[in-house]
């Protein structure tokens, strides 16, 4: 089993959350991050006094697969999530020890 | 007694009283938010507080028998002899207890202003204990000289609605609180970004709202020096937003929403002093000019490094010094004239008025924050700062997540 993290920017959530139902993905968790890597921050003004802010803000979007699948998420997130400007993100793979079903008990893929 | 006058110096009053709220609101949104229930508390408290403080002894300070022009007498203190009727008091139209609690509003929002100058650092029980001796040593004798037949009024210092008394005495103690207290832990290095804007544009709005009460009320009768000082006011506030925002523009590209609240409190200010003895053309040059100085003001903090949060002497500092002498220039009602209309003295009178409001004020607060500094303790501790006062100070969250 594979966490998938994407990182991507924020208005391409529901794109993203269309494109991995369309290949079965049903489930996900999502959280508001700040971040930067190639992408320059922007410039904020508050009484004549300018802020750098170097953060920006992106969408964090986590789904638990078996191996087999994890092919189609990234394939299916890329093609939703590409702008092709400076900032639409990264995917990171990562391998998961067990999954639990907490209502069941499930474990391992019957439970992702 | 008149029943008009009465009933528009009792609103007033609560205008007023709801203006010192608005400025908690007001900074609250400009600070860190893990500042912004002390931020606000100290406003709020304040209401609690000076209202007491004054009701006791402040009043008779300010406002009683003159003694030698420098302070009031005990004639009035526990409000013995301010009753329900005009007796004892210093005009014949309302009851002396409503010129009472009106001034009472301006005791509270004075006080209240300093806040903005020491935001984020100050220590809870260093600051009750500050604001209960700045008003008794600092406001009650400035109120007394200007509006309790004191040496300034006795010199002729024009001053409506309190430019001097409440706007150049708090930009004083506020640039005092900056020597005293320091700089903010990260001033300089870290971007203090203010975390709620909408709050604080809410509290420019009530404080617009308010200020209706501050100066028309100042006239302490619904007659037409209060619709002048009403008009003046709204027009001073109108014309300093844009000319703030304008600057903005000029300067660094983009008008913004805070730029525009705050242009129109300089305005405000600027026109306190002058409300009630200018008319309406001069109140918009006069709101021209808060909005450009002030923002200039605000600028040279940036250039001499002190750390005054909220741009107290910024705004009330620049903006009451230019309406003290700004009604040395266009004063020309209600039996006052200025430089513009033949009477070059005034000017003089003013421009000592503010000098020597500036030497006071900012001399005793300093003896005053050093006092409580070495006693009760001002500044909090670097690590309650970091946390957050409101954490620190209150055992509080503004917002739960």
């Amino acid at each position: 089993m594979k966490k998938v993290e994407i990182i991507t920017r924020t208005f391409k959530l529901d794109d993203i959350k269309a494109a991995l139902s369309e290949i079965g993905i049903k489930g996900m968790t999502v959280s508001e991050v700040k971040g930067f890597g190639r992408q320059g921050g922007h410039k904020e003004v508050y009484r004549g006094a300018e802020y750098q802010v170097d953060f920006v803000v992106k969408v964090k979007i986590e789904v638990v697969v078996e191996d087999a699948r994890v092919a189609d998420v990234i394939a299916a997130a890329t093609k939703a999530a590409r702008t092709g400007q400076v900032g639409d993100g990264k995917i990171f793979v990562l391998p998961v020890e067990e999954v639990v079903r907490i209502r069941t008990g499930e474990t391992g893929d019957a439970a992702v | 007694m008149n029943a008009a006058d009465t009933a528009f110096v009792l609103i007033c009053s609560a205008l007023v009283m709801f203006m010192t709220p608005g400025l908690g609101l007001f900074y609250g949104g400009m600070v860190r938010s893990k500042n912004v229930l002390a931020t606000i508390m100290q406003s709020f408290i304040i209401v609690g507080l000076v209202s007491i403080v004054w009701a006791v002894a402040g009043y008779t300070l300010a406002f009683g028998k003159d003694v030698g022009g420098i302070i009031g007498g005990l004639d009035f203190l526990f409000l013995n002899g301010v009753g329900m009727d005009a007796a004892g008091g210093p005009v014949e139209n309302i009851p002396h207890l409503a010129f009472m609690i009106f001034q009472c509003m301006f005791a509270v929002i004075t006080p209240a202003l300093i806040t903005g100058a020491y935001a984020e650092r100050m220590k809870f029980g260093g600051f009750l204990v500050f604001t209960t001796l700045w008003l008794l040593v600092v406001y009650c004798p400035m109120a007394h000289w200007v509006w309790g037949k004191g040496w300034m009024a006795t010199m002729g210092a024009l001053d409506f609605a309190g430019g001097a008394v409440v706007h150049m005495s708090s930009a004083a103690a506020a640039l005092a609180a900056t020597v005293v207290l320091g700089k903010r832990k990260g001033y300089g290095t870290s971007p203090f970004i203010p975390h709620n804007l909408p709050m604080t544009v809410l509290g420019a709005a009530i404080l617009w709202f308010g200020w209706f009460g501050f100066n028309a009320g100042s006239a302490l009768a619904a007659d037409g020096f209060a619709v002048n000082a009403f008009v003046t006011t709204h027009l001073a506030a109108a014309a300093a937003a844009l000319a703030w925002i304008l600057m903005e523009k000029l300067h660094s590209g983009k008008a913004t929403t805070l730029g525009a609240a705050s242009g129109a409190v300089a305005g405000l200010v600027a026109i306190t002093p002058a409300a009630g003895f200018v008319t309406a053309m001069p109140a918009i040059l006069i709101g021209l000019g808060g909005g450009v100085f002030c923002y200039l003001g605000i600028l040279l903090k940036g250039k001499l490094g002190y750390d005054d949060s909220l741009d107290v002497v910024g705004v009330h500092g620049v903006g009451g010094t230019w309406g003290a002498i700004a009604t040395g220039l266009f004063a020309s009602i209600n039996k006052a004239s200025g430089l513009f209309y033949g009477n070059p003295s005034q000017l003089w009178v003013q421009l000592a008025s503010v000098a020597a409001t500036w030497a006071f004020c900012f001399t005793a607060s300093l003896i005053l924050f050093k006092l409580v500094d070495a006693t009760v303790g001002l500044r909090a501790s670097a690590e309650e700062e970091e946390r957050g006062l409101d954490l620190s100070q209150h055992n509080e969250t503004g917002y739960q997540a």
